[in-house]
């Protein structure tokens, strides 16, 4: 990668402008509607935070050089170009103010996709120089060591060893030919090892065969978050060797929003191809064995709890349906929040604004929105299918003093499962 | 100029270069945006681009609920403006002899008394709309001096229709005339501002739409 400038920084994002960005921009009349939708609008107050307002730089290099009335309006010199300070002041209202959780999109009366053109822009961005350290340390680790939180394999390894050790259950490593093969995030390698375990006992109760791979066991992808798709395409390339290097048939994203975004939608689009296998999240499996009969459930919780929608999840995958069913197979007393499924309120930390610590203090005025959902449900336990969503409520919930345990679904199913006992598998 | 020179020029000649300008100048836009092409989206998907695209242009003329609970005022004032302008535009009599004149296609007219009422209604939610976007501090930061000369070019017609219709102000032949202008004024401005949106929501409502129907998901 040559070195980052404002002309390269022009050029990614003259390279993101295809028919949808142009349309979009010909629609655009400054109705505001897309800041009643953003949580980093609604809980500060501040106009720059419009949605639409973010990709401004973008609109503004789309009507110089792509429309015959702004290439006019630039011979009289009636149009600004984008400059090096424009780049200085828009770097947080790209980053910062935005987790790319696409609320802005659905509410846009002439259709609209603001989020999609903030992805797009945050190629520019990160071109020019002009990202967050934050994001440019975790993208770095990503490539170089394999992991945005730098976790290496042999921390894989051990949590597999103390899986075998606490409860004699098996994660194979690199087993070719198995059926599925389980992507991990780094959060959940080290903060949230019950994933793991969660996971084995369903597998082994479905009658699956399952692996990780030593050589791609990390879900998440950071060049998509800071927009830089040279390495997003690197980091999604190592997955599909690995998958068809295995011969599995489904590669499965864990719970973790962003991740699934990336593998499932963004990543063939990233390597040009379509994939020799399928990609499902681990809740759309988890749908389908137990529609195939193959998973019970034993006993329900009697908390009350509620279900946080992973943004990715709902609004840009599609999975609304299967984390209600699966709920309410083991919870006696689940609750919606006000705005839930395609509509719910992001956690404040996507779209790589977790991993930016300059964010912080902007991240959780953001979460005033959950707490606000929270504190009108009163619920004891909140429940989620996201390791980033997970962590980001759970410093929210300390930040705002509030006692609520954030839980994974997976790990929820995996104790109320109807386990055979060992001598009647054979 | 007589007056009846100007509303004569303003009826012929001026009329029909301004309306060759309009459809010139959208379908330039429209070819701005179509020629830019898009990749095909790789990622195996779940249902129909098609009918995501159709189903979006068509859903997204209503608001999400919980948008509309924090602005029903802006909301329900673009569906006033919106209606009310199409209904003065496409049923009021004389209007419809002049489509009929251009077009050969004629339709039944509404009432001119329920038109002017409508011309009422669709000035004043112009009026409320400017009145917003001075006032709302997320519109005042985004507008651009092109918003209000958009808003203007379609304020003017409204008016001068509605001065003439009730022959206020001036003599009728010269609001006739200034309101013929006013719609000049309107075509030859719209391909250059924001009012390409009465034809690119199309495109952009399908693009949104296409790919949620493609990946099966909401749009």
């Amino acid at each position: 990668m040559s070195a980052p400038s404002v002309e390269k920084g022009i050029q990614f994002i003259r390279e993101q402008i295809d028919a949808p960005v142009a349309s979009f921009f010909s629609s655009c009349v400054h109705c505001g509607m897309c800041a009643e939708a953003c949580l980093f609008y609604g809980q500060t107050g501040d106009p720059r935070y419009t949605p639409i307002n973010k990709v401004e730089p973008m609109r503004r290099i789309w009507e110089r050089e792509f429309t015959l009335w702004g290439r006019i309006k630039g011979l009289f010199g009636l149009s600004r170009k984008v400059t090096e300070k424009d780049f200085a002041e828009w770097e947080t209202l790209v980053y910062d103010a935005c987790s790319l959780c696409g609320r802005c999109s659905l509410v846009c009366p002439v259709g609209n996709d603001i989020s999609g053109m903030i992805r797009k822009i945050r190629e520019g961005f990160s071109a020019a120089g002009y990202a967050p350290e934050g994001l440019i340390g975790a993208t770095t680790r990503a490539i170089e060591i394999g992991s945005p939180m730098g976790v290496k394999l042999p921390a894989v390894q051990a949590q597999i060893g103390h899986l075998k050790q606490d409860t004699g259950l098996e994660a194979p490593l690199d087993q070719a030919g198995a059926e599925y093969m389980v992507l991990l995030s780094s959060m959940e390698i080290m903060n949230f090892p019950e994933y793991m375990e969660a996971v084995a006992r369903i597998m082994k109760q479905a009658g699956k065969t399952w692996t990780i791979s030593s050589k791609a066991f990390e879900a998440t992808n950071s060049g998509i978050q800071i927009g830089a798709s040279d390495l997003a395409r690197e980091l999604v390339q190592r997955v599909v060797d690995a998958a068809e290097e295995l011969g599995v048939k489904t590669v499965i994203s864990p719970e973790c929003g962003h991740a699934y975004t990336a593998i499932r939608w963004e990543g063939p689009n990233l390597i040009g191809r379509a994939y020799k296998f399928k990609v499902q999240h681990i809740l759309e499996v988890l749908d389908e064995f137990r529609g195939q009969g193959l998973l019970k459930f034993e006993g329900k919780e009697t908390a009350k709890m509620t279900f946080h929608d992973p943004c990715q999840l709902v609004r840009k995958g599609g999975v609304i349906k299967q984390p209600r069913t699966l709920l309410n197979l083991v919870a006696d007393n689940f609750v919606e929040m006000t705005d839930h499924a395609s509509m719910n309120w992001c956690c404040s930390g996507g779209g790589g604004v977790s991993a930016n610590e300059r964010a912080d203090e902007l991240k959780f005025k953001a979460f005033r929105q959950k707490k606000s959902q929270l504190d009108e449900l009163q619920v004891d336990t909140l429940v989620t299918a996201c390791a980033n969503c997970r962590i980001t409520l759970e410093e929210g919930l300390e930040e705002y003093e509030m006692d609520i345990p954030v839980v994974g679904l997976t790990e929820m199913l995996a104790e109320h499962l109807v386990e055979d006992k060992q001598e009647e598998q054979a | 100029m007589s007056a009846e020179a100007l509303l004569t020029w303003a009826r012929g000649p001026a009329f029909d270069w301004a309306l060759g300008i309009f459809v010139l100048g959208m379908l330039l836009r429209l070819f701005e945006v179509l020629s830019l092409g898009r990749s095909p989206d790789l990622a195996e998907g779940r249902g129909s681009g098609v009918q995501g695209g159709i189903r979006t242009i068509l859903t997204r003329s209503l608001p999400r609920a919980s948008v509309f609970a924090r602005e029903p005022v802006r909301i329900i004032n673009g569906y006033v403006f919106h209606i009310g302008f199409l209904l003065v535009l496409l049923f009021y009599g004389p209007h419809i002899e002049l489509f009929q004149s251009k077009l050969g296609l004629g339709w039944p007219a509404l009432p001119s008394g329920v038109i002017d009422g409508l011309g009422v209604i669709t000035l004043l939610s112009l009026l409320l709309a400017l009145v917003l976007r001075l006032t709302s501090p997320v519109l005042r930061y985004i507008s651009t001096v092109s918003d209000y000369v958009a808003w203007a070019v379609t304020a003017l017609p409204i008016l001068t229709g509605y001065l003439a219709y009730n022959h206020l102000l001036l003599p009728y032949t010269n609001l006739l005339a200034l309101h013929l202008l006013s719609i000049e004024l309107l075509l030859l401005v719209a391909p250059f501002t924001k009012l390409t949106h009465m034809f690119s929501f199309v495109l952009s409502r399908w693009y949104q739409g296409y790919q949620a129907g493609h990946r099966g998901i909401e749009s």
